[in-house]
């Protein structure tokens, strides 16, 4: 579903990816393991379009889709669920979904809101809120049900569980599988091997922009133990 | 004033107030979603007033009016999508420059199409009259105007608060980056909002018509006044900017209505002086987090080289050696020169190390040049008195206006600065008995000594090499780096013991008078001194030199003042339509060049 091949990307003159490679595919959950600062954010905007990359190749579903503009990415159907959720706090819970609305994709159950709503049962009662009246929980379940509507075929989450109260982790890991379970391709940076032993398939420890190892969980849990 | 006067007044505030609220929600409008302060919001509202004087022979008023406004957003769409979209990644001063080129361009296509007469429009047929009120009579126009403020205030919120499209606009208002993320495509957007903007520009000045006439003076008058509302009613506030409109238009209203017609702009200025001061976000807006997804950041200031120093030092010889080879025009040119140079130089100290965007630095550069001609002219004093006691006088005006400019920052200290430079403005342009009203002051000579082109060359060599070598020395000492340090991180600077708004106070003051030294020094180089001398172009030419050279450079004000000046100085006297020439080389080089112009010099040869 996501296929990476040689991605490199810099800020400026200074190179923070060196070269990627990666997959994921449809009902998969592939973590991004790494320390702060290795390059697991900047993987993740680079995928999406918010950072340029300077050389590889990015597919979604066989399409190239590195060197396109943001929103054409996410019309391609890549959702981003950023570190900081980025929440539009001047929007009611209601307008922050309206605003990741896009058509439904061909053989896929459409998102909804009433659909998001069962996914994420708490944002039932508050959809008139302002986006920046809510707790930081609430703020991820929104984050993640805001990108669901534009109907994306891939999910890239930036360390999702992170400064959340370990019962919204639970509903967060539990919303990841059910989305894994419909299909979703979902590609997650983690430093936290806890969360990440929840709901990881596979995983790439990603070290100073490089990929040190990958494989399972298990597999590549070694060498960042160290 | 009886009861029936103060009801008339009242309404006669509504009716400015509907313009003044009509001008200032496109600007809010926009600034609040692309962060373009457009400068060219008062020539689009020019553009209007004489779109629908022209049109409105032919077609008649009714049709020209949204005809002509029309027309301005249509305009205003086009300049978005080939011009400013470029821009904003880049450093948002720029997008400024480039709105400050359109400005050159619309005037002078203004004065090709429409000369340079002020051209009267028609009344508006079925409102031409007036009706009595109260007794009084009053025109049946201005009605139409007052019911039309709340009825463009009650579409934008509409449009805003209940569409889709008005939703993705507040969406990419607050988060560019992750509305993009989301499939909105802000390219549309903006290009829409800006159109918008400037169709209410255009609105604006179309139906300005039947009260006044179309002239070519009006985009800065426009534009001073659109500063003010939006400032008062908060950025990107619309409903604040009619509240504010509402505010300054009745206490106008009220100053003519007593007869106190002058004061209307000091009365201007203390309500927004109150407000700010109160509110420094404005009685609406909302303390603004930085946007995100914005303009690139820019390189720290370095220390320059040796061989920089080296080249400099040997630049100041060539300069020195330069009348014993040749004499003439050239000296006086450079004369010019040199004085900007010191003006830029003085105007980049506060806007680069300060981190404190000045849109009014004029305002000091023409007190030093009005405190040493009137000391010569009132007081007969010396030249040498008056040049040594002109830069006092700007570090004064510096002082009292810094220290209502530094409790605001970024574009509100940029509109608050040029109100502030207009307000000086206007009081050397009215207070006749003083300053001499618009002729100004004349007969300011040099000593008999110094009134050489080459005595006065090397006096101005002097002085202004010892200004801009202090200024510059100055960013290198511990007062320029706490002083960065306040800039680029002010709450840190803060914890650590800068206490940084005196800092940027003493920055402020300190960049005055060097403004006004080498205001003083024109004063006498050119005889004479008029309003001017601190007018808003004056301002604005400074902000051309420093963004030309480029602004996180050290030396590129200098060069930015000596090819503007050039520039003028070559291209004024063999062009007609020269302001439009220099818009269009400023455009040229603001697109070429986002960082400057010596800013793209050394990342090209720094590696």
């Amino acid at each position: 579903m996501i296929e990476v091949r040689g991605l490199t990307a810099a800020y400026g003159r200074a190179e923070i990816l060196f070269g990627l490679d990666f997959e994921a595919q449809a009902g998969e959950v592939l973590v991004l393991l790494g320390r702060n600062g290795a390059g697991k954010s900047t993987t993740l905007k680079t995928l999406m379009g918010l950072v340029p990359s300077r050389n590889g190749e990015v597919r979604l579903h066989g399409e190239r889709i590195d060197g396109l503009p943001a929103h054409r990415i996410a019309r391609c159907g890549l959702g981003y669920v950023p570190e900081d959720r980025r929440i539009f706090t001047d929007l009611t819970v209601r307008e922050n979904l309206e605003v990741g609305r896009q058509p439904p994709r061909a053989g896929a159950e459409p998102w909804t809101p009433e659909r998001l709503l069962r996914l994420f049962p708490s944002l039932e009662a508050m959809q008139s809120r302002l986006g920046g009246r809510m707790s930081g929980g609430e703020q991820q379940m929104l984050a993640i049900a805001r990108s669901l509507m534009g109907n994306p075929r891939a999910l890239l989450l930036d360390e999702p569980a992170e400064g959340l109260a370990p019962i919204v982790v639970d509903h967060l890991a539990g919303a990841i599988r059910e989305l894994k379970a419909a299909g979703l391709c979902i590609v997650l940076s983690e430093q936290n091997l806890r969360f990440a032993r929840r709901v990881a398939d596979r995983a790439c420890l990603i070290e100073r922009g490089r990929i040190r190892a990958s494989g399972t969980l298990e597999e590549v849990q070694p060498a960042y133990a160290r | 004033m009886s009861y029936a006067s103060v009801l008339i007044q009242f309404l006669n505030g509504l009716a400015s107030a509907s313009s003044l609220f009509l001008i200032a929600a496109g600007l809010s409008l926009i600034f609040g979603v692309t962060r373009v302060v457009n400068f060219a919001h008062g020539s689009l509202f020019m553009l209007g007033m004489y779109l629908a004087v022209a049109l409105a022979p032919g077609v008649g008023f009714w049709l020209a009016v949204p005809l002509a406004a029309l027309a301005v957003g249509a305009f205003g769409a086009v300049a978005e999508s080939l011009l400013l979209r470029r821009l904003y990644r880049a450093p948002e001063l720029l997008q400024l420059l480039a709105t400050f080129a359109l400005v050159l361009v619309i005037k002078d296509f203004a004065l090709w199409a429409w000369g340079p007469e002020d051209i009267l429009g028609p009344r508006a047929p079925g409102l031409a009259g007036a009706v009595t009120i109260a007794g009084q009579r009053f025109p049946a126009y201005d009605l139409f105007l007052i019911a039309l403020g709340p009825a463009v205030l009650g579409t934008l919120w509409f449009l805003l608060k209940r569409t889709r499209w008005g939703m993705l606009v507040r969406a990419a208002t607050q988060d560019r980056d992750m509305a993009s993320a989301l499939g909105v495509n802000q390219k549309g957007l903006f290009t829409a909002v800006f159109g918008l903007g400037a169709l209410l520009a255009g609105l604006g000045g179309a139906l300005q018509i039947p009260r006044e006439p179309a002239t070519l003076g009006v985009d800065l008058q426009v534009i001073s006044d659109a500063f003010v509302v939006v400032v008062v009613g908060g950025l990107g506030s619309i409903p604040g900017a009619f509240l504010a409109a509402l505010l300054i238009g009745e206490i106008k209203s009220f100053c003519i209505g007593l007869g106190f017609s002058k004061l209307t702009l000091v009365a201007e200025f203390v309500v927004m002086a109150a407000v700010l001061v109160l509110r420094p976000w404005g009685l609406l807006g909302k303390v603004r987090a930085e946007v995100r997804g914005a303009g690139a950041l820019e390189p720290p200031l370095r220390l320059p080289s040796r061989g920089a120093l080296l080249g400099l030092a040997a630049l100041f010889a060539a300069l020195a050696l330069l009348p014993a080879l040749h004499a003439g025009y050239t000296l006086v040119l450079l004369t010019d020169v040199l004085l900007f140079a010191l003006f830029a130089v003085s105007l980049h100290f506060i806007m680069g190390p300060g981190g404190l965007h000045s849109f009014g630095h004029a305002a000091y550069f023409g007190l030093g040049a009005y405190g040493a001609g009137l000391l010569v002219h009132k007081a007969s004093a010396s030249m040498g008195a008056a040049l040594l006691a002109g830069p006092w006088l700007a570090a004064l005006g510096a002082a009292a206006f810094g220290w209502f400019c530094v409790r605001l920052s970024g574009v509100y200290l940029a509109m608050l600065t040029l109100a502030f430079a207009q307000i000086t403005w206007s009081i050397a342009f009215q207070w006749d008995a003083v300053t001499g009203g618009s002729n100004g002051i004349v007969g300011i000579w040099p000593s008999p000594w110094l009134s050489g082109k080459t005595a006065y060359y090397y006096l101005t060599l002097a002085a202004c090499a010892a200004g801009i070598a202090l200024l510059w020395r100055v960013c290198y000492s511990p007062f320029g780096y706490a002083l960065r340090a306040g800039r680029d991180s002010p709450l840190r600077a803060d914890a650590i013991g800068i206490d940084v708004r005196a800092l940027q106070w003493a920055a402020f003051t300190f960049a005055g008078f060097f403004a006004g030294l080498a205001g003083a020094l024109y004063a006498f180089s050119k005889g004479s001194i008029s309003p001017e001398t601190l007018s808003i172009p004056r301002s604005v030419d400074g902000l051309v030199m420093v963004l030309l050279g480029g602004i996180q450079t050290l030396t590129g004000p200098v060069w930015g003042a000596a090819l503007l000046t050039w520039l003028q100085d070559a291209v004024a006297r063999g062009v007609d339509y020269w302001r439009a020439v220099i818009g269009g080389v400023i455009l040229a080089l603001v697109l070429a060049f986002p960082q400057g112009a010596a800013g793209f010099l050394r990342e090209r040869f720094a590696r």
